[in-house]
């Protein structure tokens, strides 16, 4: 690209609306960090209160999975915009990876 | 260095001109000639086993030395020949296609041609040092462990270091194409060879890490005392073969792709005529991209899955034949009405539909579970994938080879010798492994050093050698036709095929090293055949005034990077009989992070040509 671009300093405005729009950023990555730490205690708890092994397993994966999607869209920003190529690949990288998990269950692990 | 003046250059200062460049043209060379050297080395052993099998009950090579041949053929074509040589045209073309300077990353570009180039001379390096790898290609886990000697270990490490290069490639040309677009070259205005490495780049990132991971477990079970595939110990054999399919048949997709959309390219040029049915094409390619990763099962249908399992990736394999039939069609119907031009280019691309059709249909004949028990381990199969690999990738390299080689060297190939030369190779590719169908049909079993005699495959096997002969004059013709032409040393000139439709085609010739003066303005689909037939004599609209351009500067870094890795891999190798591997292996990965952390460390901020200095240059010799 060209090196000659000219930079316009920010009017009033725009730094006001960049200011509040940082300061939400900021609100929803503190919100979602506080989520996944309680579901990390969740889990322990889970273990550690001694509940049927078949009930903390599922239990845990739920979380887990509630945890990638806040680390995706809050952590990672997939929910500004701008995100569609990253999303993409990266929800065909996990269906890609779903059928050989899927598979290796059910065809090599199963009945072993 | 911002000089502009092409200065006549010393042999030593070419050499450290390549072993430093960062320069997508240049690292286009380096892919082709490092390419064409591995194609002529597995294309000797080709010639080997084809001797071999010439007559029943052949003593030309031993059983030993023929599995190490066998292996050491499928190894190099597949990984060191034909996907550097589409890196070689990816690198050439593809930046020009999209009107960038140069791919996103160009110090990783270098870093993983290098990486490349000694996997692949590491792998080779197995002749002299005790014998080469010889449990095939798919180098299954249960024949591999048991295998003596360090040929394996070869395999594995070569392959690590070289497929470490191509995943550092894949994602650079993601990125490139997904960032560097000129303005207006919108995801559907893509030209098609640029869509298909897009999608072959996306298959490299999903498909590779799977093969790493195989091949690291093969490394720690035979060099560190693991035992992930050893079934005595707990582990399973067959991990290994899912592990290298799943990588392995998007391997096959990451090598087609890129040959349809060279095909697609040639197409429409000598028909000049529009792509028919773009939109689909690109349909197509992303659809073929994901089926890709569903059936790597249908390999190992005799491995006992089960029925059911067999079932789902047969029905998912035979779903693949519809996105690639769209493409067959789309091809004819480009030919259709269009003003044709039976160029050598255009001759390789005719003769690739058959050709490949026939692979195709053989494909689906083994997506059949029940008929693949039969065919399966035959020289069906042999058939079958050399049809599609042959008929669908090599023809594509030859045919860009003729077509772009005027963008990469500024000269033309001899089109009567290119005629000549596809007529050699067609006709015997076709009677090399037309008859291995039958010959596998018949029983013969693939990977066998020999055959008895009066059993009905002499005469079959012999007409396989007499083609095999032929496509060998075939590739000599081409190697003349680059000599001869190089001797000439005629110039091209821009566009001399007359009838280029996508941005390559738009820059002077010699490409200039920083590519755009000014980064062009896409108006469309095939940007520079709407420029001519509006009358636009340069052949480009411009998107931003002339201005300094940001260059990076070279590096030797890659080389040492690589160079570490290619030096620890011997320490790995022999640590458990020698005292100095552990301090090879040590000291060759000290080698390679020291060299990454100078990269960190250092500051590179590259350079700027000037304005001035651009005004003056003319670029090329319009």
């Amino acid at each position: 690209m060209s090196e000659e671009t000219t930079l316009t300093p920010r009017t009033e405005k725009e730094f006001e609306y960049d200011r509040k729009r940082a300061a939400r950023g900021m609100r929803k990555q503190v919100a979602a960090f506080a989520m996944m730490i309680l579901f990390t205690f969740v889990a322990f708890a889970a273990v550690q209160a001694g509940f049927p092994a078949n009930f903390i397993g599922p239990v845990i994966l739920l979380l887990a999975g509630v945890q990638v999607a806040l680390q995706f869209y809050f952590f990672m920003h997939w929910d500004e915009k701008g995100s569609g190529t990253a999303q993409f690949f990266m929800y065909s990288a996990i269906l890609v990876a779903f059928t050989m998990v899927l598979t290796f269950v059910t065809i090599i692990w199963w009945g072993e | 260095m911002s000089s502009l003046a092409t200065e006549k250059k010393g042999f030593g200062a070419m050499i450290w001109e390549y072993l430093t460049t960062v320069d997508h043209k240049k690292i286009a060379h380096l892919y082709l000639v490092a390419g064409t050297m591995f194609f002529v080395i597995g294309g000797i052993e080709a010639m080997l086993i084809r001797i071999q099998l010439a007559k029943p009950d052949n003593d030309f090579l031993s059983a030993g030395l023929y599995n190490e041949i066998m292996t050491m053929h499928g190894t190099t074509m597949i990984f060191l020949a034909a996907m550097p040589l589409l890196f070689a045209f990816m690198n050439a073309v593809v930046p020009l296609q999209i009107g960038a300077r140069d791919v996103a990353f160009p110090f990783l570009n270098s870093l993983g041609f290098w990486l490349f180039l000694l996997g692949g001379i590491f792998l080779n390096l197995s002749w002299f040092m005790g014998g080469a790898p010889d449990a095939g290609w798919t180098s299954y886990a249960s024949l591999s462990l048991l295998s003596p000697g360090h040929g394996i270990d070869f395999y594995a490490l070569g392959l690590q270091i070289s497929g470490a290069g191509t995943l550092i490639s894949g994602i650079n040309f993601l990125v490139t194409i997904i960032n560097m677009r000129a303005p207006g070259m919108t995801y559907m205005r893509m030209p098609l060879f640029t869509w298909t490495t897009f999608v072959a780049s996306a298959l490299i990132l999903f498909a590779f890490p799977p093969l790493t991971i195989g091949l690291f477990f093969m490394i720690f079970d035979r060099m560190f005392e693991s035992n992930f595939f050893v079934h005595t110990m707990g582990g399973n054999t067959i991990i290994w073969e899912h592990l290298f399919w799943i990588f392995g048949h998007p391997e096959v997709y990451i090598l087609v792709l890129p040959a349809f959309g060279l095909f697609s390219e040639i197409f429409a040029t000598f028909c000049r005529k529009r792509l028919f049915g773009y939109s689909s094409m690109v349909f197509a390619t992303i659809l073929i991209g994901f089926l890709g990763f569903m059936v790597w099962a249908h390999h190992m249908f005799t491995t006992g899955l089960g029925p059911t399992a067999n079932a789902i990736f047969s029905v998912a394999t035979m779903a693949i034949a519809v996105p690639t039939g769209m493409k067959i069609f789309n091809w004819l119907m480009t030919m259709w009405g269009g003003s044709i031009r039976i160029t050598t280019p255009m001759l390789y691309a005719l003769g690739f539909i058959p050709s490949f059709v026939a692979g195709g249909v053989t494909g689906i004949m083994q997506a059949s579970a029940p008929l693949d028990y039969q065919l399966h381990d035959s020289y069906f199969i042999v058939a079958h994938f050399h049809y599609v690999i042959v008929g669908g990738v090599v023809l594509a390299l030859f045919a860009s080879a003729h077509y772009y080689w005027p963008i990469m060297f500024n000269q033309m190939l001899n089109e009567t010798l290119g005629k000549i030369t596809f007529w050699f190779f067609f006709i015997g590719f076709h009677l090399t492994f037309f008859f291995q169908h039958f010959l596998g049909l018949m029983g013969m079993p693939r990977r066998i050093f020999t055959f008895l005699p009066n059993q009905g495959l002499d005469f079959f096997n012999l007409l396989s050698t007499i083609g095999a002969f032929m496509m060998a004059i075939g590739v000599t013709l081409l190697v003349i036709n680059v000599i001869i032409t190089a001797i000439k040393g005629e110039k091209a000139g821009q566009d001399p095929w007359g009838d280029g439709r996508t941005l390559e085609w738009a820059v002077p010739v010699p490409t200039p090293f920083y590519n755009f003066k000014q980064t062009p303005l896409v108006r469309g689909l095939d940007p520079y055949w709407i420029e001519k037939m509006e009358g636009n004599k340069e052949g480009m609209v411009y998107a931003e005034p002339l201005s300094d351009i940001h260059m990076p500067n070279n590096s030797i870094l890659p080389f040492i990077i690589s160079l570490g890795l290619f030096i620890s891999a011997f320490g790995a190798m022999y640590h458990q009989e020698t005292t100095w591997g552990l301090y090879v292996l040590i000291g060759g990965i000290g080698l390679s992070v020291l060299a990454m952390i100078i990269r960190s460390l250092k500051d590179d901020h590259g350079y700027h040509i000037h304005k001035e200095d651009l005004m003056d240059d003319k670029g090329g010799n319009v």
